[in-house]
């Protein structure tokens, strides 16, 4: 059951996209979609990927921010140095909190922002020598550090350095991998670009580093990708794997080493979480090294159970065997913190808006807690999440697509879900509309919420924030008598 | 003409384009045999592209050349 009915969210629509001139009108209403759950393909439905419209608030990021901040900065042993001014790297450092075991400043290096600081001079006379500078500096006073990344700016683009030259010629110098990477922010339309170019320059510079050297193999080797270990994810989904029996050889990226990057093509099988942000990695493992890759899903006990039977199923009765001992031994945890929490939540009404693979997997862990999503959406996605998004949310809800600030607020107020679970940017106008929020990106400082010790999390997060008597105590400044 | 990749899905042969990061399933292949392979192929979302005819790969997933002839993007 939908918080409406098609023909109410139909209308709804409309309502909202009324506001726009003309062009931005027909633009924006390709996406937007209600779904319908017999359908095989969102292409003919909506629109994806595409350049935001001038004018409107977008909540996306830009290539830097998916690349640094997404697929290379967790990267724990190696430093990834925000070339080009300050700014992009102070905000986006640590603000996912990928969780990671280590020394920062000695051995880790993750929390720490590395950056080339541009002046005025290093636009007019070029970057270059001060990025050598730099990297050297770097292997002077942290000399533990693995490998070195630069991620590019915004102005060594526009300005042609070329940070090939200083990265091949550093590398000798050192001895350590330094790959350039060229995810200028100005680059595609969202962060989603980022996310393949960092993907790319893996490919490039990482990933063979270790062909043809000796590897202790066993068949039940196994890699995590697309698991950033924000709040300690891959930790809570590492362990279910190596209790069912496998061998977990490497995590990317969050906690992940170099040295398990220049691993993962020995292992049998690719784990893949977040499509979205490593499906090119994959599908080039995949062609070069016959590595299979697997989507599984982590969250909730309905998807947990769902994958680990996925992912036994490549592999022989000793690991089939493996996960139902895991699901059997967890399920009397997770049955029990659904008989505490789903009382506290049946029926309520959740909303989305995120990115990469959240807008269509936590679903089901809502739905264990007898929740229901109405809406969800993606900041950056493509049409084959959607494709895939389809089928995992109910008939008749919402979905939109690079949501503006304005559809969101329009939304949520026709809606009026029980929940609000988004990012940042959302999260205070929500908060003073006195709606319950969580932010999605990052767990709200909370977290795990992967595998079943992740669950409890949610579970008790979504109780608390949503059965919290604050949000009924609050009237929008805008509504106060002057 | 793009670079594809072919792979083998649960229903099929799959379509992606690294450059545009298009994945799509393959609903029809002109030749379909270990001797020729390719030819045209329609997609499930009405795009057609030409793979010129050769021995089908050894395995998949398979990059190759292919050109545009109609559809979406
Ligand atoms: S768009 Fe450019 S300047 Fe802005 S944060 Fe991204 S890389 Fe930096």
């Amino acid at each position: 059951m939908a918080a409406l009915t098609r023909e109410e969210t139909e209308a709804l629509v409309q309502e909202v996209l009324e506001v726009y001139p003309e062009k931005a009108k027909k633009d924006r209403a390709k996406h937007l979609m209600i779904n319908d759950v017999a359908l095989e393909s969102s292409k003919k439905c909506i629109t994806s990927n595409r350049k935001s419209l001038p004018g409107v608030m977008t909540m996306r990021g830009c290539a830097y921010a998916g690349s640094k901040g997404v697929v290379w900065g967790p990267i724990k042993d190696m430093i990834s140095i925000s070339h080009g001014p300050i700014g992009c790297g102070q905000y986006a450092r640590g603000g996912r909190r990928n969780y990671y075991v280590g020394t920062t400043g000695v051995d880790t290096f993750c929390e720490i922002n590395f950056t080339s600081d541009f002046q005025e001079k290093d636009i007019v006379f070029g970057g270059d020598k001060k990025l050598a500078k730099v990297i050297n500096e770097i292997e002077l006073l942290f000399p533990l550090n693995k490998g070195i990344s630069v991620q590019s700016e915004c102005p060594v683009g526009l300005i042609g350095d070329d940070i090939e030259a200083v990265s091949k010629k550093s590398a000798a110098e050192i001895g350590k991998p330094v790959v350039p990477v060229r995810c200028e922010g100005f680059r595609g339309v969202s962060q989603s670009l980022g996310h393949h170019i960092a993907n790319d320059s893996v490919r490039d510079w990482i990933l063979s580093n270790r062909d043809g050297q000796p590897f202790a193999k066993t068949p039940y080797d196994v890699a995590i990708l697309g698991d950033y270990n924000i709040g300690g994810d891959a930790w809570a989904s590492r362990i279910l794997l190596e209790e069912m029996g496998l061998r977990v050889v490497a995590q990317w990226s969050g906690d992940g080493t170099l040295a398990e990057m220049e691993n993962t093509p020995n292992v049998k099988l690719n784990l893949l979480h977040c499509y979205r942000s490593m499906n090119y990695i994959s599908r080039h493992m995949e062609e070069k090294y016959s590595i299979p890759w697997l989507e599984y899903n982590f969250f909730g006990p309905t998807k947990i159970k769902e994958s680990l039977r996925k992912i036994a199923a490549f592999f022989d009765d000793k690991i089939k065997e493996g996960a139902e001992r895991v699901i059997e031994k967890y399920t009397k945890a997770s049955d029990a913190i659904i008989a505490k929490y789903r009382p506290r939540l049946e029926g309520k009404k959740v909303m989305l808006y995120v990115g990469g693979l959240r807008p269509r997997h936590v679903v089901g862990a809502y739905e264990d807690l007898g929740m229901e999503v109405v809406g969800t959406g993606y900041e950056f996605a493509h049409n084959d999440d959607y494709d895939r998004t389809i089928k995992d949310m109910g008939d008749a809800t919402l979905i939109y697509d690079d949501a503006t600030g304005h559809e969101l607020d329009e939304f949520v107020k026709a809606m009026k879900p029980d929940l609000i679970g988004s990012g940042i940017k959302e999260k205070y106008v929500f908060h003073k509309m006195g709606y319950p929020f969580r932010q999605m990106h990052s767990w709200d400082y909370s977290g795990p919420y992967h595998g079943y010790d992740g669950f409890a999390v949610f579970a008790k997060d979504m109780d608390l924030t949503l059965n919290n008597p604050c949000w009924k105590m609050l009237t929008p400044p805008w509504k106060k008598a002057a | 003409m793009a670079n594809i990749m072919i792979r083998k899905g649960d229903k099929g042969y799959v379509f992606y384009m690294p450059k545009r990061d298009i994945e799509d399933s393959i609903v029809s292949m002109e030749f379909d045999t270990p001797e020729k392979w390719g030819g045209e192929i329609r997609l499930g979302n009405g795009g057609a592209y030409f793979i010129e005819p050769q021995a089908a790969p050894a395995r998949l997933p398979y990059s190759v050349r292919a050109k545009r002839l109609d559809g979406v993007e």
